[in-house]
């Protein structure tokens, strides 16, 4: 297991791709809120636009735009994948 | 009013533009707007097609059916309970991924299915291409591509739900394959579910239900009556509910 | 029990399925699900080479961003507001015109039956007054705002707004979807209150209720840009009219925003104690509206709508308030007694018995409180012809009025208690007696305390 990778999804910036490999939000019904939105181990996502004030952050996933709260994508592991 | 004779559900992720085919087939003005969640009650209408008489219902977007908050339990709750005649899924062409979820959970629900791909229009202009007629046969159900908007491939989605009620269709739905831990845990719940849940409700999808520890299902089922023998199913007429 | 033994077979089905599901289920299936998704996708979906940068990411790239996000939403807003104004301006000036010309004649034909004075003071200047005045001073802002509110919203702007603002929701212990609640108040408040079912934790849900009023509704639009187009611009003529006019009408907006943000962030740490929920936010992509027929179809719901009100609402209220008018209590009437009686308290307040009544008697519905508080005024004796929105104006200054009241005018309209629709849905929502007596008490206390400070500062200033 690779676990050198293992880097959670608010750490990323604008523009990054990152893979999902866990989801480990406490809270049930969010957890099951974000794999049905797609945010799914295995999964793929962009990070996009941060808003003005710095946070929510918008994430490209499964041809959808879904904003995060830090709050969720501190929860959100995975790795960073895609040339620099 | 109208004594309609069908019962139509409409499906779909939020904002796919369920309201707007809504307003369409009825002609009413139901309120539609670009964001998530803007139909917060669901809305009823009729309309007549080849002098049959439709009842169509607007249920609220979903993402799931996996009852996260109240508006999916009410949209599971309504395909499980009035288990309307047929169930349209609205989807959005440009995000296929994400919202043939919802179809797949739907199509273990129920066979008797019509997959709307709205907002084609768009795809088609961010290149987007769909090949409708390889997705119908992988699905096992019909797929109409359209754009409630300009009003184009309404027809052929009316033709659809007229060939469903004549039981011209024969929808033989994709199961999703689950882990074979999954697997071999709904090959053993099954007979327990259907001896107790009995044959009305779809025993493979309950079984994933209560794999999945949906207590909120188990209370529904309880809080219902037990279903009415099929001479008294109120779309048992026709003879197309499970005739076909 | 029957029904007690399928309970038992129901918990029985339950344990047995708990005791043969993994431990990561829901991952295992969803996972499942959004793979044959995929590969669904795979086999039948061809994406054009490059296409798939599309303009909603380059439109939200400056909407959401750091430099321009906020301005562009002030923009806007002053934009719509800019443009309705404006064009209410013209629209409402020709409709006092005509119900001035078809009064005229109203008059003559009362004169020629030789009908009693009373029936003519209680149809003509009271139920015909009364609806002309809602309808030609509330529909033309609402007219032309609603229709192009209707395209921003169609166009899918508004989860950016909620997207921007998230951050100042969040500070305050709300939910980031109560942008989105507000901008619904924006146009009734009663169908924004329902709306809030969108937020689902019930803690934030009763703070984006109990705050909802802090937006003006259609009810209130009118009064706003009224006043503020007779009494703030009134220095100005032309375009730079409009221009402080839509600036004094946003920053209305903004402090009801204030209001919200600050009456959200006390709750969270009083009586609504709790940390904000976590939600998910989806930003649609930009879809171009039909814009004529958006156009068309806002337009004639609003008219119709203000149109219904008009008659249902504002006609009843136009010949209860001629009665009260004319109906003599000893030397005076009813109305002006009661007026009289109010006018110690709203004179501490910076307004007036009469416009203090008006809010009372508006508490069916907000559009009445300008031709109520117009009806007191005429039925006690300045009884000018009203054929002008300027002649307004002298109505107003007739009865005393300064600056300091058209502002605190507006403010007690902002802020003060939401219309019984509103309220009755409130009760609806929440089902309690309580929060339904806070979404009253708390606004008008709110609306109180500020008319309360801005008039004791404007008289400490030696302003007034």
């Amino acid at each position: 297991m690779a676990k050198r990778n293992n880097r959670c999804l608010s750490e990323m910036k604008p523009g990054e791709r990152f893979r999902i490999e866990k989801v480990a939000i406490p809270d049930a019904v969010l957890r099951r809120r974000l794999l049905d939105l797609g945010f799914v181990p295995g999964g793929e996502v962009e990070v996009g636009q941060r808003s003005p004030l710095g946070d929510p952050t918008a994430y490209y996933v499964c041809g959808t735009t879904i904003a995060l709260r830090k709050e969720e994508s501190n929860y959100i592991y995975g790795e960073k994948i895609g040339h620099d | 009013m109208i004594n309609a004779t069908y019962t139509i559900a409409l499906m779909g992720n939020p904002n796919t533009g369920k309201s707007t085919l809504f307003n369409v087939l009825t002609g009413l003005r139901q309120h539609t707007g670009n964001w998530p969640g803007k139909t917060v009650t669901h809305a009823e209408g009729e309309f007549v097609y080849r002098g049959i008489a439709y009842r169509i219902v607007d249920l609220p977007g979903t993402y799931s059916l996996y009852s996260n908050s109240a508006d999916e339990e009410v949209a599971r709750d309504f395909l499980l309970f009035e288990r309307p005649n047929i169930t349209i899924v609205v989807v959005d062409a440009t995000a296929l991924e994400r919202n043939l979820n919802l179809v797949l959970q739907v199509l273990e629900m129920t066979d008797r299915v019509i997959v709307a791909i709205n907002l084609i229009d768009e795809a088609k202009k961010k290149g987007i291409r769909i090949n409708t007629k390889k997705l119908a046969t992988k699905l096992g159900v019909p797929v109409v591509p359209m754009s409630a908007r300009n009003k184009e491939g309404i027809d052929e989605l009316l033709k659809t739900v007229d060939a469903f009620v004549h039981g011209q269709l024969h929808p033989t739905p994709i199961a999703v394959p689950y882990s074979v831990e999954i697997e071999q845990s709904i090959a053993k719940l099954l007979p327990l579910v259907k001896e107790i849940v009995g044959d009305d409700y779809p025993a493979r999808w309950v079984a994933l239900r209560l794999l999945d520890g949906d207590t909120s299902l188990l209370s529904a089922l309880n809080q219902q009556p037990p279903r009415l023998t099929k001479e008294e199913a109120p779309y048992a007429c026709c003879g197309s509910v499970k005739s076909v | 029990m029957h029904v007690a033994d399928r309970s038992n077979l129901f918990d029985r089905l339950m344990e047995e399925a708990q005791s043969l599901a993994p431990a990561d289920t829901r991952e295992q299936i969803v996972t499942a699900i959004f793979q044959t998704s995929a590969a669904l996708c795979r086999e039948t979906v061809t994406n054009a080479p490059k296409a798939a940068k599309d303009h909603t990411l380059q439109i939200d790239r400056i909407v959401t961003s750091r430099r321009w996000g906020f301005v562009i939403m002030l923009a806007m807003l002053a934009a719509v507001l800019y443009m309705t104004i404006a064009g209410a301006n013209v629209l409402s000036e020709s409709l006092a015109h005509l119900f001035g010309w078809v009064e005229q004649y109203l008059t003559l034909l009362f004169q020629a039956v030789h009908a009693p004075h009373w029936l003519y003071g209680l149809l003509v200047l009271g139920l015909y007054r009364g609806t002309a005045w809602v309808v030609s001073v509330m529909l033309p802002p609402m007219a032309i705002f609603f229709p192009v509110f209707a395209l921003l919203e169609n166009y899918g702007y508004l989860p950016r707004v909620a997207f921007n603002l998230d951050r100042l929701f969040k500070k305050a212990g709300a939910h980031g979807k109560q942008a989105l609640t507000m901008a619904m108040g924006f146009g009734c408040n009663a169908a924004a209150v329902i709306s809030t079912r969108i937020i689902e934790s019930p803690r934030e849900r009763t703070l984006a209720i109990l705050t909802n009023s802090f937006v003006p509704c259609n009810g209130r639009w009118p009064t706003l840009i009224l006043l503020s187009s007779l009494f703030m611009a009134a220095g100005y003529t032309g375009s730079w009219n409009t221009l402080v006019t839509a600036a004094v009408v946003v920053a209305m907006v903004l402090f009801g925003i204030i209001v919200t943000l600050t009456v959200s962030w006390v709750l969270s740490k009083t009586a609504l104690r709790g940390i904000p929920t976590h939600y998910t936010l989806e930003l649609p992509p930009y879809r171009r509206p039909k814009i004529a027929e958006t156009v068309i179809r806002a337009t004639l719901d609003k008219t119709w709508y203000v149109l219904k009100r008009a008659v249902t609402v504002a006609a009843p209220a136009g010949v209860i308030t001629w009665v009260l008018g004319n109906v003599p209590i000893g030397d005076t009437t009813a109305l002006s007694a009661f007026a009289g009686w109010l006018d110690p308290f709203a004179k501490t307040i910076g307004l007036d018995g009469y416009i203090l009544m008006a809010f009372l008697l508006g508490l069916p519905a907000n559009e009445i409180v300008l031709p109520v508080l117009l009806m007191g005024y005429l039925s006690a004796g300045a009884l000018t012809e009203i054929d002008s929105l300027h002649s307004l104006k002298h109505i107003f200054l007739a009865h005393g009025w300064t600056w300091l009241t058209a502002l605190n005018m507006m403010l007690f309209s902002l802020l003060h208690y939401p219309c019984g629709t509103t309220l009755v849905n409130i009760y609806k929502e929440t089902k309690s007696t309580k929060w339904t007596f806070v979404a009253f008490a708390l606004p008008t206390a709110i609306a109180v305390a500020v008319t309360f400070t801005t008039a004791r500062l404007a008289r400490w200033l030696g302003l007034v």
